[in-house]
């Protein structure tokens, strides 16, 4: 709705003071958009790419050539200049889509899934492009299924689930509530019915789950005695087969604000097609 | 300015991807040849059937020459959504239309004076009024490739835009007066010819290479800007209705 490209169900839009209500096209200028789908022209080499765009928004000829070869070098492509888009790889395509949307200058910047399905070196850079043009001032939307991404990247966050803002806040907020947990969790050889609940009523000043098959999930305000919980479990006959920390991140807010377990999320993300 | 260079740069880069790739060229020259040839030979009336055939000839190099890029070019770009790129650039979705139509229009334009160059070759073109076969082909050119735009717009797919236009292109071919005239047509079919845009446009270049017209020419032009300016509206409303969400 505020790129122009579906029409708005009810409310209004206002971008930097203009209102663009059925009207998108009188803030497109101040708009750059990076689809989830790298979608150049084939037919044309990189910087031809590079140079239609800038022309759509009526760049002339000098000043497009000079930052379409300015971007490529940003994006480590000038090897593949005068390649056809067609014959990039996949990490380079979604560079090159990414130089596209920014070629410009927009003061206003959607990325949409910007790194998914990128190699880990490819991934990196556009972090650390996205992070620089957040410093230079641009205002970023970014749509992302790596939580992660978004934690780092981020100032203000919405969760979105089945299309609705479950919760928006700014990072350092959401992540309030779980900064200074102490969070161990056990590998087990069996993680019966009431265990937790035993486990909760001889150690009160801590808090169990089991969502997983054979792991508990301790977590505290103080750190946690792993010894006495490991002895407890030990005289069931339940093998403690591994303990780890678990540093609270925003996934666990995530999870806290939508009901969306852990599980679920990681499908999602593989379905994503990310290898990060 | 801005405008310009935007609609410049659409027109250059369709032209460049698209219409000047060695097939596309060799379909402007072959199919024109062969419809002048397959007509020529058909008529078995020797070089005096040139003129008759002329008008058809043209006007059918014009119909498939427009429709049948831009059909797929529209599609394929919808398809891949480089066309939301442009969709999404600050620039009218009038001047969009017109950009992404003026290659298919010129391409059209050039395809007619393939057999009218051939047909020099063979007789005497200096009867004929060329200040009614110009304006005649240009607006052919545009309210085919308007056609071409309409059914584009309503196809999601290469193949499907294909399959309506043959669905509008070959009854044109019998019912627009291109080789029979529509007066010979049955009285009940007569009425499909009126609401065709292709039959003004034959009908004057029927009346300006062989001096034999059913309408006036005054109300062929002004019918068939009509046609162009509805087609255009109508195609831009369906982007907006079906392409922009």
């Amino acid at each position: 709705m505020l790129t122009g490209l579906a029409g708005l169900d009810a409310g209004k839009i206002s971008i930097s003071g203009i209102d663009c209500t059925g009207n998108p096209k009188a803030v497109q200028h101040l708009t750059g958009i990076v689809p989830d789908e790298s979608n150049l022209y084939p037919e044309l080499t990189g910087f031809e790419n590079l140079c239609f765009c800038a022309a759509l928004y009526g760049i002339g000829k000098i000043e497009r050539q000079k930052r379409a070869r300015e971007l490529l070098e940003t994006f480590g492509l000038t090897d593949a200049a005068n390649r056809k888009f067609a014959g990039y790889s996949k990490g380079m395509k979604r560079k090159l889509t990414f130089a596209a949307g920014i070629i410009h200058q927009p003061p206003i910047l959607f990325l949409d899934e910007p790194t998914t399905g990128i190699d880990v070196a490819s991934a990196r850079q556009v972090r650390q492009i996205i992070a620089g043009l957040h410093r230079k001032g641009t205002t970023i939307f970014l749509t992302t299924h790596y939580i992660e991404e978004a934690e780092r990247l981020c100032e203000r966050i919405a969760f979105i689930v089945h299309g609705r803002i479950a919760r928006t806040d700014r990072t350092a907020d959401l992540l309030q509530p779980v900064q200074g947990k102490h969070v161990i969790i056990f590998s087990v050889s069996n993680s019966g019915d009431n265990l937790t609940g035993e486990m909760a009523s001889a150690f009160p000043q801590y808090q169990f789950q089991s969502s997983v098959p054979n792991q508990i999930r301790i977590e505290s305000g103080e750190p946690v005695n792993v010894g006495p919980l490991v002895r407890f479990l030990e005289e069931r006959k339940i093998q403690v087969t591994e303990a780890r920390r678990h540093v609270p991140s925003l996934e666990d807010v995530f999870v806290q604000v939508t009901g969306i377990e852990a599980g679920l999320m990681r499908r999602e993300k593989e379905k994503a097609g990310g290898n990060q | 300015m801005k405008r310009w260079i935007a609609f410049s740069s659409i027109f250059v880069k369709d032209m460049r991807a698209y219409y000047l790739k060695p097939p596309n060229v060799s379909w402007g020259i072959i199919f024109p040849l062969a419809w002048t040839g397959m007509f020529f030979i058909r008529s078995g009336m020797g070089l005096e059937s040139v003129l008759e055939l002329l008008p058809g000839v043209v006007t059918i190099s014009i119909l498939f020459g427009t429709t049948s890029l831009l059909s797929v070019t529209l599609t394929f770009e919808r398809r891949n959504r480089s066309f939301d790129r442009l969709l999404l650039a600050p620039i009218s979705l009038e001047l969009l239309m017109l950009a992404k139509t003026s290659d298919a229009i010129l391409f059209g334009i050039v395809n007619a004076f393939v057999p009218i160059v051939i047909a020099a070759f063979l007789v005497d073109l200096s009867g004929i009024a060329w200040s009614l076969v110009i304006p005649a082909i240009i607006l052919v050119g545009i309210v085919s490739t308007f056609l071409g735009l309409f059914i584009s717009v309503s196809a999601s797919e290469v193949f499907e835009a294909q399959t309506f236009s043959n669905f509008f292109r070959f009854p044109m071919i019998f019912l627009c007066g291109l080789f029979f005239p529509i007066l010979s047509l049955p009285i009940f079919v007569r009425w499909l010819s009126y609401i065709l845009p292709v039959t003004y446009g034959v009908d004057i270049l029927h009346g300006a290479v062989n001096g034999e017209h059913i309408m006036s020419f005054a109300l062929d032009f002004i019918v068939l800007g009509a046609f162009c300016i509805v087609l255009f509206l109508l195609s831009l409303h369906n982007v907006k209705r079906k392409w922009i969400l």
